[in-house]
């Protein structure tokens, strides 16, 4: 298997930031942007999600909390606080973090479907506190009056072009620093913890406090992916807080491949684009979607991501034994 | 040295392991030995704190590590291998070796750099040459043969220069010919790295051949200890283990 270097990964991301800075200009119009902006907020979520179920093995039901968090810290801040963006972005960050750092301590001392379920109960917990908080989140009827976007460094959020391409920047940036801690000898502790705990801990491993790590990333990565929503929708809603979002951070996991670092963003894609075509057609949007999980969960167990990766190391596979003589092929097979 | 002094553990009553006291020489090769239920395996559980003592002491050199977290005792210098081999399937075997070089060292590092550290890969090569897994290097883990898996295993505890080896039952599972490969393997690896050595095995053949000296468990107690020679002439053991199998041999 190639390692993946430092270098390569940068290179990626750039080319991937070029990319969609280039895109508008073959696609002008508004519904390209703001899906790109949509789902620049939900890959970033849907990777930070895939870092504790992929790659951690924590099946989190209740990630959707970091998500609504996010988008309410950053725009109650923005809104009642007056901060600037950046200011703000920093302290979401660091509210989402030690949020993280208290819910995780208590979540990742339980296994398996007990986890799932105390990550999904903390998830109701923020979301019932958002309604119930109606002096500070507009209870039911989401925050109203706007999130004030005012300039920093230039950057004027309230521009259109401005906004799309801070999204993207935001989007590859996050990505690129989720890669880097997935690739990190941090990140293959936590394959290792995910694999198999008990002997991760004869290792000498620190077993919980590298999952708390991860969880804690992973909070912060989803808190992004809020700010972002809010910044577009330029407020925050309960909805942005209830187990759906949780589920559907599932879904584009599910949807696009975990066992590959962007398969989750293949997947917000996959679940944006079928979000928006079908609800335009029929209203029956959860059947159309639950037939697809349905395909997805039991003839493409990879995703769709993971489907095109494993058909082309098959290909590099196949292409390498023609390439060599028999007797290459049978010292090979040895 | 390790030694282990009055060491008692309970599970709900059943004496799993009472008032054992043993010393393991530093840099001996010894063989745990007793019927099925003596203790051998709590006895391992106990020394690399998957269960923590009820009572008793034991002493790494002079550092009492009982009661301590396992990954606190492993990060003191005592690694294991399983019975049933306990590998991480979806990595390659070079991957799971370069990760337990680096599982509890350089934890700054861990976050800023990239897998693998420079420095893991001639400790993660000379790991796999010693237990010869050097050809599967690439091989997902899942995918081995149960002996290559036993060796990773092995591999993995050795790749953090333990000064103490536990090895739970090497060859379970094996034919007989894997079995002396096996046990060749682990005497060599022994033989060239510095360390304490303790295994459990149920095959006496390999027992007498290899060990310098043999500790036998019944019933959560010692039995007998001393050299092969001692042990096989003890009439305790005899009678408790060994009677069937040496009976008619001049003892």
């Amino acid at each position: 298997m190639p390692r993946s270097t430092l270098t390569r990964d940068l290179l990626f991301a750039v080319g991937g930031l070029v990319l969609l800075v280039v895109l508008p200009l073959v696609f002008p119009g508004k519904a390209f942007s703001d899906f790109v902006i949509r789902l620049s907020a939900f890959a970033i979520y849907a990777t930070s999600l895939n870092l504790l179920i992929g790659y951690g093995g924590m099946v989190s039901f209740g990630h959707g909390l970091f998500y609504g968090l996010g988008a309410y810290s950053f725009a109650l801040l923005m809104q009642k606080m007056g901060t600037s963006i950046p200011l703000a972005f920093a302290l979401t960050i660091l509210v989402n973090g030690a949020v993280a750092a208290v819910i995780g301590a208590i979540c990742i001392r339980l296994k398996e479907i007990y986890f799932s379920f105390l990550t999904l109960a903390f998830q109701m917990l923020l979301h019932s506190l958002i309604i119930a908080w109606t002096a500070v989140t507009g209870g039911d009827q989401g925050l109203t009056g706007g999130v004030p976007r005012p300039p920093f460094l230039g950057i004027r959020l309230d521009e259109p072009r401005h906004l799309y391409l801070f999204c993207c920047a935001v989007l590859v940036i996050s990505l690129f620093l989720m890669r880097h801690l997935v690739q990190s000898p941090f990140g293959y502790t936590l394959r290792m913890i995910r694999d198999n705990p008990r002997r991760a801990e004869f290792l000498g491993i620190p077993v919980w406090r590298v999952r708390l790590l991860a969880f804690v990333a992973a909070g912060i990565f989803g808190g992004v992916g809020g700010m972002l929503i809010s910044l577009f929708v330029s407020s925050a809603y309960p909805d942005f807080a209830y187990w759906t979002v949780s589920g559907e951070g599932v879904f584009m996991i599910l949807l696009g491949g975990m066992k590959v670092f962007l398969g989750p963003l293949v997947g917000a894609a996959i679940l944006l684009v079928l979000n928006d075509t079908v609800t335009r057609l029929t209203e029956h949007y959860s059947l159309v979607l639950g037939i697809v999980i349905l395909v997805f969960a039991l003839g493409l167990r990879s995703g769709l991501l993971g489907l095109v990766a494993d058909l082309w190391t098959k290909r590099a596979a196949r292409s390498w034994r023609i390439a060599q003589t028999p007797a290459q092929a049978r010292t090979e097979r040895q | 040295m390790l030694s282990v002094e009055h060491l008692s553990k309970s599970f709900g009553g059943v004496a799993a392991m009472s008032d054992v006291s043993l010393k393991f020489e530093q840099g001996s090769l010894t063989a745990v030995i007793g019927p099925n239920g003596a203790g051998k395996t709590t006895f391992f559980n106990l020394i690399t704190g998957a269960f923590r003592p009820d009572a008793g002491r034991i002493l790494l050199g002079t550092e009492n590590i009982a009661g301590l977290r396992a990954p606190e005792i492993v990060r003191r210098g005592i690694g294991r291998a399983f019975q049933i081999a306990s590998i991480f399937p979806s990595l390659t075997v070079r991957e799971a070796i370069l990760g337990a070089v680096n599982a509890y060292r350089l934890w700054y590092a861990k976050l800023a750099r990239r897998f693998p550290l420079a420095e893991a890969g001639s400790q993660a090569d000379e790991v796999m040459e010693l237990v010869g897994l050097d050809a599967r290097a690439a091989t997902l883990s899942g995918n081995l043969s149960h002996g290559d898996q036993k060796l990773l295993d092995i591999a993995l505890a050795l790749a953090l220069e333990p000064q103490v080896l536990l090895l739970d039952e090497p060859t379970a599972g094996m034919g007989p010919e894997e079995r002396w490969q096996m046990i060749d393997t682990v005497h060599q690896l022994w033989q060239r790295k510095p360390m304490t050595l303790i295994f459990i095995e149920h095959d006496m053949d390999i027992v007498f051949k290899y060990a310098q000296s043999i500790r036998v468990l019944s019933y959560g107690k010692v039995l007998a200890e001393g050299s092969p020679d001692d042990v096989r002439r003890n009439p305790h053991v005899i009678e408790a283990y060994l009677g069937t199998r040496f009976e008619g041999k001049p003892a």
